[in-house]
């Protein structure tokens, strides 16, 4: 890359662990956010006056409201297991990225303040005063943490450092040092409804585009509806999939398997944004917002049921805290679980017939599947566990003839993040993405090399415009990146059922 | 009674009585803490059944701890089950007559104090000889090895070098539970390993020994996995259900 100030990194032979390369990140930092996104968040506009005071305060008010914190921030033992398990430590060997050193910016600042030891024996326990020297890191560093949850699978006591990652954003936003990427797109999502700021007449457009691009390439008018009071399905998608490629080539695949099944869909262009980009600031309150904004669409439209579009991070926030946040779902249709994933509406249809596909529609591709770390550890999909891997995996393989998994290292509840994930996917943290995409990109390299892989789907928005933009770093083409409802568009046999 | 008796007998009570008021007050703290959202870590089993079993396989064979890292498992496991086969060893200090089954495991005590020990000293050279674990290691990470070792140390070197009057020590320890002093043999290594005993007893509350409360806490491993058929709404989150539009 020509414009580039840093290093891609080189594959590593034997996947050894980096050595430690202090400081080697502590110059990657998103940028700040100016009062006019932190305001209307409710945020203080700049850094507050008492901030010292005011950030400790705020973590004992976290503190009481949240278990995982008080177990996670004690419990630690220092054993190690997690430090070579993040992909941002892989990539760039600072150490503050490994997740337990991550955890001990804002454990020290625990100690000191709410433990008797750190209290009393400051230097023995590593207990710290909340400065400006610990802000600096903390705005670094909880800011090089995807919250991915790789290093919960591996430590002994399901230690979560996303979790503290995300008090640590709060904590940083409730003293007015807040990213300008997420803050920015929260208030967008607050006035006009998605993370683009597409406005409802913008993606009446849109779709509309889509239904004549269809017409023309089928010949079946499949319908891209917007706002249809009394439809059946409100479908809640990623926003990136109403224009970016390879996003929208999914958005298509859905609207052909709902034209197939003969199911009546609808977005809403009032709640058009499926990522819920508080859950990376790790604010309850805003979480709580962005989600009542899918509770009043369904309840304007009047749908019978919620289907949320290929995308990660909005899955987790879907699956695992909708109910939380916007439910309970009684006036929903109590058949469907809510919300579903497309992915498991698709699969059922493959299964029962409703929609048939022909894999040799993509002979020319040799797939691998990317599990989306979200996706993977923070959800799941149909009635069993691990449906989060099979369910997408058998859509695959049901449009496609050829495909292969990359190194089970890297896979399933062990998957790396893309690089891009919680909050950082911004082009003031290119280094960082660059880097963390090593570990994925190794594997990707193997299946290239010794499999013919052509292709590497995935099924989250975050993944794909985070491999679409760093994949030329690593020498690979970004139209390799595609979505899975990208194979099913392609394979499903449109038209009357009896020709199929 | 001696003045070492009495310094003893009040060093336990003393104690006994902060490990349990402490762990207490933790395990409350821990058990009384709302989760405002489901995190379990998936694959998650989906009943609770399912998730006594996956503490089961957590807190019996550190289960992720295996998928984790080989050598820390198998030093962890060393140093925990030698741990486990001490303390039941110990037993008979405070039971009389004592159970048939501690009887039976006497012998293996001792190597389990052997494994204890050797499992310890795994551990710390990691924090040494590993760079990574180096760096996250701090004072207290070491001081705790230390105290541990010395324990082992010490228990050990009474039964293989210099004995001391095992009869005497149950019936002083007997004696605490009556509450009626009796004295304690003034050897050296027995002074040392208890006094390390009761060391541990006290910053066990205040230490990173609360993991082991804390495992059986973790939200993301005690979770069930039934979002979408069970609202989970934390106390101090209810009443923003009124808050909202529709
Ligand atoms: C429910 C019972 C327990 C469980 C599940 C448990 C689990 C673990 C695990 C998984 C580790 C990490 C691996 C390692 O570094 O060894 C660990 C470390 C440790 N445990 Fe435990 N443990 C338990 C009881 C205890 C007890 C009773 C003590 C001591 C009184 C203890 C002392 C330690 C220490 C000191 C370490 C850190 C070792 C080091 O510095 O590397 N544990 N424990
Ligand atoms: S959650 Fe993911 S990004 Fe964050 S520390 Fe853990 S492994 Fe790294
Ligand atoms: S694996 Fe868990 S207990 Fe071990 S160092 Fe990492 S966070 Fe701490």
């Amino acid at each position: 890359m020509a414009d580039q100030k840093f290093e891609t990194p080189k594959f590593r032979e034997l996947r050894e662990n980096p050595q430690i390369q202090e400081g080697a990140m502590a110059h990657s930092q998103p940028f700040i956010a100016k009062a006019e996104h932190n305001e209307p968040l409710g945020f203080p506009g700049e850094l507050v006056e008492n901030w010292e005071e005011k950030a400790v305060e705020k973590l004992g008010e976290l503190l009481e409201k949240n278990k995982a914190l008080r177990v996670y921030l004690d419990s630690c033992v220092k054993c190690g297991a997690c430090t070579d398990k993040c992909h941002y430590f892989l990539g760039t060997g600072d150490p503050k990225n490994m997740p337990v050193a991550r955890q001990d910016l804002l454990r020290s600042v625990y100690r000191r303040h709410f433990t008797t030891a750190g209290k009393l024996f400051p230097k023995l326990v590593g207990a710290k005063e909340m400065d400006k020297e610990m802000l600096d890191d903390w705005y670094k560093y909880f800011h090089q943490c995807s919250q991915c949850r790789r290093c919960a699978v591996f430590c002994p006591y399901g230690i979560d450092t996303a979790e503290i990652s995300m008090a640590a954003r709060d904590i940083m936003d409730h003293i007015g040092v807040g990213t300008k990427y997420s803050n920015e797109i929260l208030a967008k999502v607050h006035v006009i409804g998605n993370n683009l700021g597409l406005p409802g007449p913008a993606l009446v457009n849109t779709m509309e585009g889509l239904e004549e691009d269809v017409e023309e390439e089928t010949g079946i008018p499949v319908k891209y509806p917007v706002d249809v009071e009394g439809a059946d399905v409100l479908l809640i998608t990623p926003s990136a999939d109403f224009f970016a490629e390879p996003h929208v080539d999914g958005l298509i695949g859905y609207g052909k398997v709902f034209h197939q099944a003969g199911i009546n869909w609808t977005v809403s262009s009032y709640a058009s944004e499926a990522a819920n980009f508080a859950m990376f600031i790790g604010s309850y309150e805003q979480m709580h917002k962005v989600s009542n904004r899918i509770r009043k669409a369904a309840l304007d439209l009047g749908v019978k049921r919620i289907i949320f579009g290929e995308c990660g991070h909005a899955w987790r926030v879907a699956y695992s805290f909708l109910n939380t946040f916007a439910g309970p779902w009684d006036f929903l249709d109590p058949k469907y679980p809510t919300p579903q994933h497309i992915l498991e509406v698709t699969h059922e249809l493959i299964q029962n017939g409703g929609i048939k596909l022909d894999a040799s529609a993509n002979d020319d591709k040799v797939l691998t599947f990317h599990d989306s770390c979200n996706v993977a550890r923070a959800t799941r999909m149909g009635n069993m566990e691990g449906g989060q891997f099979i369910i997408p995996r058998e859509v695959i393989k049901a449009s496609v003839n050829k495909f292969v998994d990359m190194d089970p290292q890297t896979t399933c509840e062990k998957t790396f993040c893309c690089g891009g994930g919680g909050g950082l996917l911004t082009d003031d943290l290119m280094e960082l993405r660059v880097k963390g995409a090593l570990p994925r990109m190794e594997a990707l390299n193997d299946v290239i090399k010794n499999h013919g892989v052509t292709h590497m789907a995935a099924i989250c928005a975050i993944c794909k415009s985070q491999f679409t933009k760093v994949m030329p770093y690593y020498g690979f083409d970004m139209d390799m990146v595609v979505s899975v409802h990208q194979l099913v568009s392609e394979a499903i046999q449109m038209g009357a059922k009896e020709t199929v | 009674m001696s003045a070492l008796t009495i310094i003893y007998a009040v060093l336990f009570y003393f104690a006994t009585a902060i490990l349990i008021i402490g762990v207490a007050t933790k395990v409350k703290s821990y058990a009384t803490t709302p989760s405002p959202l489901k995190i379990p870590v998936m694959p998650a089993p989906m009943t609770r059944t399912g998730v006594v079993f996956r503490m089961f396989r957590e807190v019996a064979f550190f289960e992720s701890l295996f998928k984790s890292n080989r050598w820390i498992w198998i030093l962890a496991i060393l140093f925990h089950a030698g741990l486990l086969l001490a303390l039941v060893r110990h037993i008979r200090y405070f039971i009389d007559p004592t159970w048939g089954w501690v009887v039976f495991i006497q012998p293996f005590g001792i190597y389990g104090g052997m494994a204890m020990v050797a499992g310890l000293l795994g551990l710390w050279a990691r924090r040494f000889l590993v760079e990574r674990v180096r760096y996250i290691s701090g004072p207290s990470d070491h001081l705790m090895l230390a105290l541990l070792v010395l324990i082992g140390a010490t228990g050990l070197a009474m039964k293989f070098v210099a004995r001391t009057d095992i009869i005497q020590v149950k019936v002083f320890f007997l004696g605490l539970l009556r509450f009626d002093l009796q004295p304690l043999p003034a050897d050296a290594p027995l002074l040392i390993h208890l006094g390390a005993v009761a060391t541990l007893m006290i910053v066990f509350p205040f230490s990173k020994l609360l993991h082991v409360p804390g495992v059986f806490f973790s939200p993301s491993r005690t979770q069930i996995d039934d979002a979408r058929e069970k609202r989970h709404l934390a106390p101090w989150a209810a009443h923003m259900d009124a808050d909202r539009e529709a």
